[in-house]
């Protein structure tokens, strides 16, 4: 086993992408993500891998899905204002189903905002920030070691299921520092897109399977097929019927909903018996689990739910817990966004109390403590 | 041409293009000059952006991609950079590479990224039904210079040699011989390639700018047009209203793909 | 023996074709579409097909 070091957040996301087969990153440099390039500019060569830094944040987003239709497994990696610039580009992906993973390590905004300070205001932007319908796979890790798992994670499920994948930081869990230790490369599970079983003049690119996913060919085998943004048929080549435009649309959503199970990710700390719940993401959960444990000391059944998955939301596991739980509390680090689905899917089940906070700073435990004396 | 449209068109035609547009005939330039370099052509991908010039992907039996308005060079750049053998043509219009493109065309030009990119200038915005675009001449008629251009255009091939491109070459639908010889010389060559194809849209940029008939729009290209060795040797008060055809301007540089390859080289070397 | 071939379904009718023709050998028909009016003085120059948007004319060329 490798030993233990001191790693940052992003550092590990950058390892996370190394270790899940990525080679190749195109980005901008943009606070508090840099350092995700500047890792990755020093080790893609390492891995054979190419790195660049385009001219500004939407080649970033291009070059990176250019890379992935070609057929390898691509990153870019950016922050709130990179992002909204990014938006146009992500529908493309889901379009036109390229996996590809794009790391957000959210700071305070609106618009330049403060750059160097944590937030969690793009949880909405990353559901709804591109113009249509699709459906989106985001992910928030809450340590330095998810900040790796999580990413390798994200890997997979753009490759499974030919989607991007947004793994949503913030400044918090960005920046932190922690003891982690780099996993064997066996101990790993990696996905990689299905490639076709229909040799060249057969083969439909758009064509979904079972599951609802095309299998994907790569630049260079004899496909030779067309990728667009318009509405396509399973050929890849332009189609705006009305029944084509409904079935892609539709699929665009299905193939996540479908198989949800698949893809939600969450931690239950201290549920079993919980009258109020806590639930948090990202930097606020560090605070919410040591609010949980100041809370029980006192003799409170407190708990926290914590999605990993943001989006798709953990509809199934929120019904459940909201059955169990008189009260939960929403905190997040922004007006309040994510409550309004926990109260979407809470629907009046239980009592949900937002917990939002927009001024630079954590929510801190003594905070949350607070937040769930006064619910009791 | 059948043997052409065989090979390297896919069966989805009759094109969706207007009667008379010129746009089909660059397209057969960009053919007849991977024929003439006989490419592999799975080892050649075709990127565009959004326009009428654009849609030509879609018709070409490659791996072809369509990508968002003004995004087809960093689209191609990423394809470059992971498929470093591959020919990468991108096919792209006058408004898609210079306005909402230009930042990714003058910096792709800078690092002398080994594409080629052949911009079908018809001097509008054809497809959204007769916009100006930063080619479109000043005083010219658009719908949203119902009062004339107050815009001056730029030179294409100037600010593509400004930018750092290493091979620059214009030609014209009329001079459709030489347009697919300057676009085969341009995927020849190892660097940034530009080759501007003056083109005609009759029913959005010629109706407004009262042009006449297709066939009169091409004749005006050839009226217009100098072969670059000519316009030398003519004297600055005869330049008025023509423009230079052929290869404007080659030069050898570091490319970009090349210089990468021994960053990685060295990464690794580097490692144990 | 004939010297062009037309795809009348490609053609879009633009009329170039017909106006750089050095021979005037071409004009449209009733529905606006590409006919070979004069065939017997077409030369064989190639301008019809080098020009053509529409691949819709082709000028037939003796296998080697």
């Amino acid at each position: 086993m490798a030993k233990a070091i001191l790693m940052q957040g992003n550092y590990a996301a950058a390892e996370g992408a190394i270790a899940a087969g990525a080679k190749f990153f195109a980005g901008y440099p943009i606070t508090p993500s840099t350092e995700v390039a500047e890792v990755l500019a020093r080790r893609l060569p390492q891995v054979g891998g190419t790195f660049i830094q385009m001219e500004d944040e939407i080649a970033g987003m291009a070059a990176t899905i250019g890379a992935s239709i070609a057929g390898t497994k691509s990153l870019t990696a950016t922050s709130g204002p990179g992002f909204s610039l990014k938006q146009e580009l992500l529908g493309y992906a889901s379009m036109a189903e390229v996996p590809c993973v794009i790391v957000n390590v959210q700071r305070t905004g609106p618009s330049t905002g403060q750059p160097t300070s944590p937030a969690q205001g793009d949880v909405m932007q990353t559901r709804w920030g591109s113009h249509g319908d699709r459906g989106v796979i985001a992910l928030s890790p809450s340590s330095v070691t998810e900040c790796f798992t999580v990413t390798v994670d994200a890997f997979n499920l753009a490759e499974k299921y030919r989607t991007p994948v947004v793994v949503l930081l913030d400044e918090i869990v960005g920046h932190m520092r922690e003891k982690f230790i780099m996993p064997d490369a066996e101990s790993l599970t990696i996905v990689n897109r299905k490639k076709p079983n229909l040799p060249p003049g057969e083969f439909l690119p758009f064509k979904p399977e079972e599951d609802g996913v095309p299998r994907m060919p790569a630049y260079g085998e004899g496909y030779r097929f067309h990728t667009t943004g318009l509405v396509h048929d399973y050929t890849g080549f332009p189609n705006g019927s009305n029944a084509m435009t409904h079935e892609v649309i539709e699929r665009l959503h299905t193939k996540i909903t479908r198989n949800i199970d698949d893809i939600v990710r969450f931690e239950e700390v201290q549920l079993e018996d919980a009258e109020i719940a806590i639930v948090a993401f990202g930097g606020t959960a560090r605070s919410a689990y040591a609010a949980v444990e100041a809370a029980r000391a006192e003799g409170i059944k407190a708990g926290l739910f914590r999605p990993i998955t943001i989006w798709p939301t953990p509809d199934k596991q929120l019904e459940a817990l909201a059955k169990k739980v008189k009260t939960i509390i929403v905190a997040e680090l922004n007006y309040g966004q994510y409550v309004g689905e926990v109260r979407r899917i809470v629907c009046g089940e239980a009592n949900v109390i937002s917990l939002p906070k927009w001024n630079n700073d954590a929510i801190t435990p003594n905070e949350l403590l607070d937040a769930i004396k006064a619910a009791r | 041409m059948e043997e052409i449209l065989a090979k390297y068109f896919r069966p989805k035609l009759p094109h969706i293009w207007c009667p008379g547009c010129g746009n089909g005939i660059v397209t057969a330039a960009v053919t007849k000059a991977i024929d003439k370099l006989q490419l592999d052509i799975d080892q050649t991908a075709i990127v565009s952006g959004i326009g009428c010039s654009s849609r030509a992907s879609g018709y070409l039996n490659f791996d072809t991609l369509h990508t968002a308005h003004g995004r087809a060079i960093p689209f191609a750049t990423g394809i470059k950079l992971v498929k470093p053998n591959h020919n990468v043509i991108v096919l792209t219009g006058d408004g898609d590479a210079t306005a909402i493109g230009g930042n990714h065309f003058i910096h792709a030009a800078r690092r002398n990224l080994d594409i080629t990119v052949v911009v079908f200038n018809n001097n509008i915005y054809g497809m959204t039904g007769g916009q100006y675009s930063p080619l479109t001449p000043n005083k010219g008629m658009a719908t949203t210079a119902p009062y004339g251009n107050v815009d001056r255009p730029f030179d294409l091939c100037e600010l593509a040699k400004g930018a750092g491109a290493t091979f620059v070459a214009r030609a014209t639908t009329f001079h459709a011989a030489l347009l697919a010889e300057v676009i085969a010389k341009g995927i020849s060559h190892k660097g940034f390639s530009l080759v501007e194809a003056i083109t005609a849209c009759p029913v959005s940029f010629g109706r407004q700018n009262k042009m006449g008939s297709p066939a009169n729009m091409i004749k005006t290209q050839r009226d217009n047009a100098v072969m670059v060795e000519a316009m030398a040797k003519m004297k600055p008060e005869q330049y008025e209203g023509k423009f230079p055809i052929g290869v404007l301007y080659q030069a050898e540089a570091p490319e970009y793909v090349t210089e990468y390859q021994k960053v990685i080289a060295r990464a690794m070397g580097r490692t144990e | 023996m004939m010297k062009l071939k037309t795809n009348v379904k490609n053609c879009k009718g633009c009329g170039i074709c017909i106006e750089l023709c050095p021979k005037k050998v071409l004009d449209l028909d009733e529905l606006g579409k590409i006919n070979v009016a004069r065939e017997a003085d077409c030369i064989k120059c190639g301008q019809c097909e080098l020009r053509c948007p529409d691949y819709a004319i082709f000028v037939i060329r003796d296998k080697k």
